[in-house]
């Protein structure tokens, strides 16, 4: 049924933000500190084991799926409503502040990438 | 046009579905028609999507784009962190755990590199505007971190209002350009398999930047992007106020 596949993404979805939530308590913010990632890798693993066990059949499979293929409609609907006004109107130091970042980190990627598979390469013995 | 608008704000999820349904179409239209399919008609979905929100930011006067204007309301809802994540989340469904251990410790180097960079990159742009006192450089770096860092730090350290709303400013102008930009550079960054999408999530950190980003680039590398961005704004929030504050503090 579809939603059991609903609900399984409920269900790691709610654990994972609330480990989040109680991390960001642990460790003193005022945020929560990686929920989504949590809740992903929980969905990973029981996606695993579920089909290893047999017991996803592709009804339940499509209650996920439905949201993942949601997910660029509500992404332009989230892009809808970013504070875009405020955005352009602070002036340069917010563009360059925001923009200065970005263009460092985007300079970094190739050296860290090239890390990541000689790492990957060497334990393992197959890039990616 | 009474009972329009008053029909329109109490059923405001299924009329943004409805709207958005009709962007995601006239995008991939554009798509093929206007750009040959060069730039994918998501990505024009999204750029759409911030001009809209622009515009209703200028009519509206408020700070959720066209989610204030009464007619779209239902954009809030639609687009707000709950739906948001909990999609980001399915997308996980057929990602590879594999790619996702092997990547591990370079995604978390990439992690607090990103902070660190990002906190740089904002101080030295305060610094050349003026700003010296260790307070305000902290909250704008923290801003270049994400539009969550910054007033959070800002409310930590104590910063003043209008360096707070420029923190948050820079962290929204941040999600733009990540938005925007990502689709364009990411040929020349190598930005096309998991590992990179990870270390590219991990610098960058703004949660919706980078999965609209990824997006618009390659629906595929979504996860693995989304699953370390997650954890970005966490250690902004741990990093700034308290270990990069004091650093400031000891050079101003």
């Amino acid at each position: 049924m579809i939603i059991y596949g609903v609900a399984l993404l409920a269900f790691c979805y709610v654990i994972g933000q609330l480990l989040g939530e109680y991390l960001g308590q642990l460790i003193g913010v005022d945020a929560n500190v990686g929920g989504v990632g949590f809740a992903m890798l929980l969905l990973v693993l029981l996606n695993d084991w579920l089909r290893k066990k047999n017991y996803l059949d592709p009804l339940t499979e499509n209650g996920v799926q439905f949201w993942s293929q949601m997910y660029i409609p509500i992404i332009v609907a989230m892009a809808a409503t970013q504070n875009v006004k405020v955005a352009v109107s602070s002036g340069l130091i917010a563009l360059f502040a925001g923009l200065v970042p970005v263009v460092i980190g985007l300079a970094v990627i190739p050296f860290l990438s090239r890390l990541s598979k000689s790492a990957s390469r060497a334990p393992h013995g197959n890039p990616q | 046009m009474e009972i329009l608008s008053k029909f329109l704000e109490k059923n405001g999820l299924v009329f943004a579905f409805l709207v958005v349904g009709m962007i995601m179409y006239g995008s991939g239209i554009m798509s093929i028609r206007l750009t040959n399919k060069k730039i994918p008609g998501s990505a024009i979905a999204i750029i759409i999507g911030l001009v809209l929100a622009y515009l209703g930011g200028v009519f509206t006067d408020g700070q959720k784009g066209l989610a204030d204007v009464p007619f779209f309301s239902g954009f809030g809802l639609m687009g707000g962190s709950m739906f948001r994540d909990f999609a980001v989340v399915s997308t996980a469904m057929g990602a590879s755990l594999l790619v996702m251990r092997s990547t591990g410790w370079v995604g978390l180097l990439s992690l607090f590199l990103g902070v660190l960079l990002s906190f740089l990159g904002g101080v030295i742009v305060a610094f050349l505007w003026g700003y010296r006192d260790a307070e305000s450089l902290t909250t704008i770096g923290a801003g270049a971190c994400t539009y969550i860092v910054g007033p959070v730090t800002g409310a930590a350290v104590g910063a003043s209002s209008d360096v707070i709303a420029l923190s948050i400013a820079a962290g929204v102008v941040k999600t733009i350009v990540v938005t925007i930009g990502t689709p364009f550079v990411a040929r020349s960054v190598g930005l096309d398999n998991p590992h990179t999408a990870m270390i590219f999530g991990g610098l960058m950190g703004t949660t919706s930047g980078v999965t609209a980003g990824l997006a618009a680039t390659d629906p595929k590398l979504v996860p693995y992007g989304a699953l370390t961005a997650t954890f970005y704004t966490g250690i902004g929030c741990l990093l700034c106020p308290s270990l990069l504050y004091l650093l400031m503090r000891g050079i101003f």
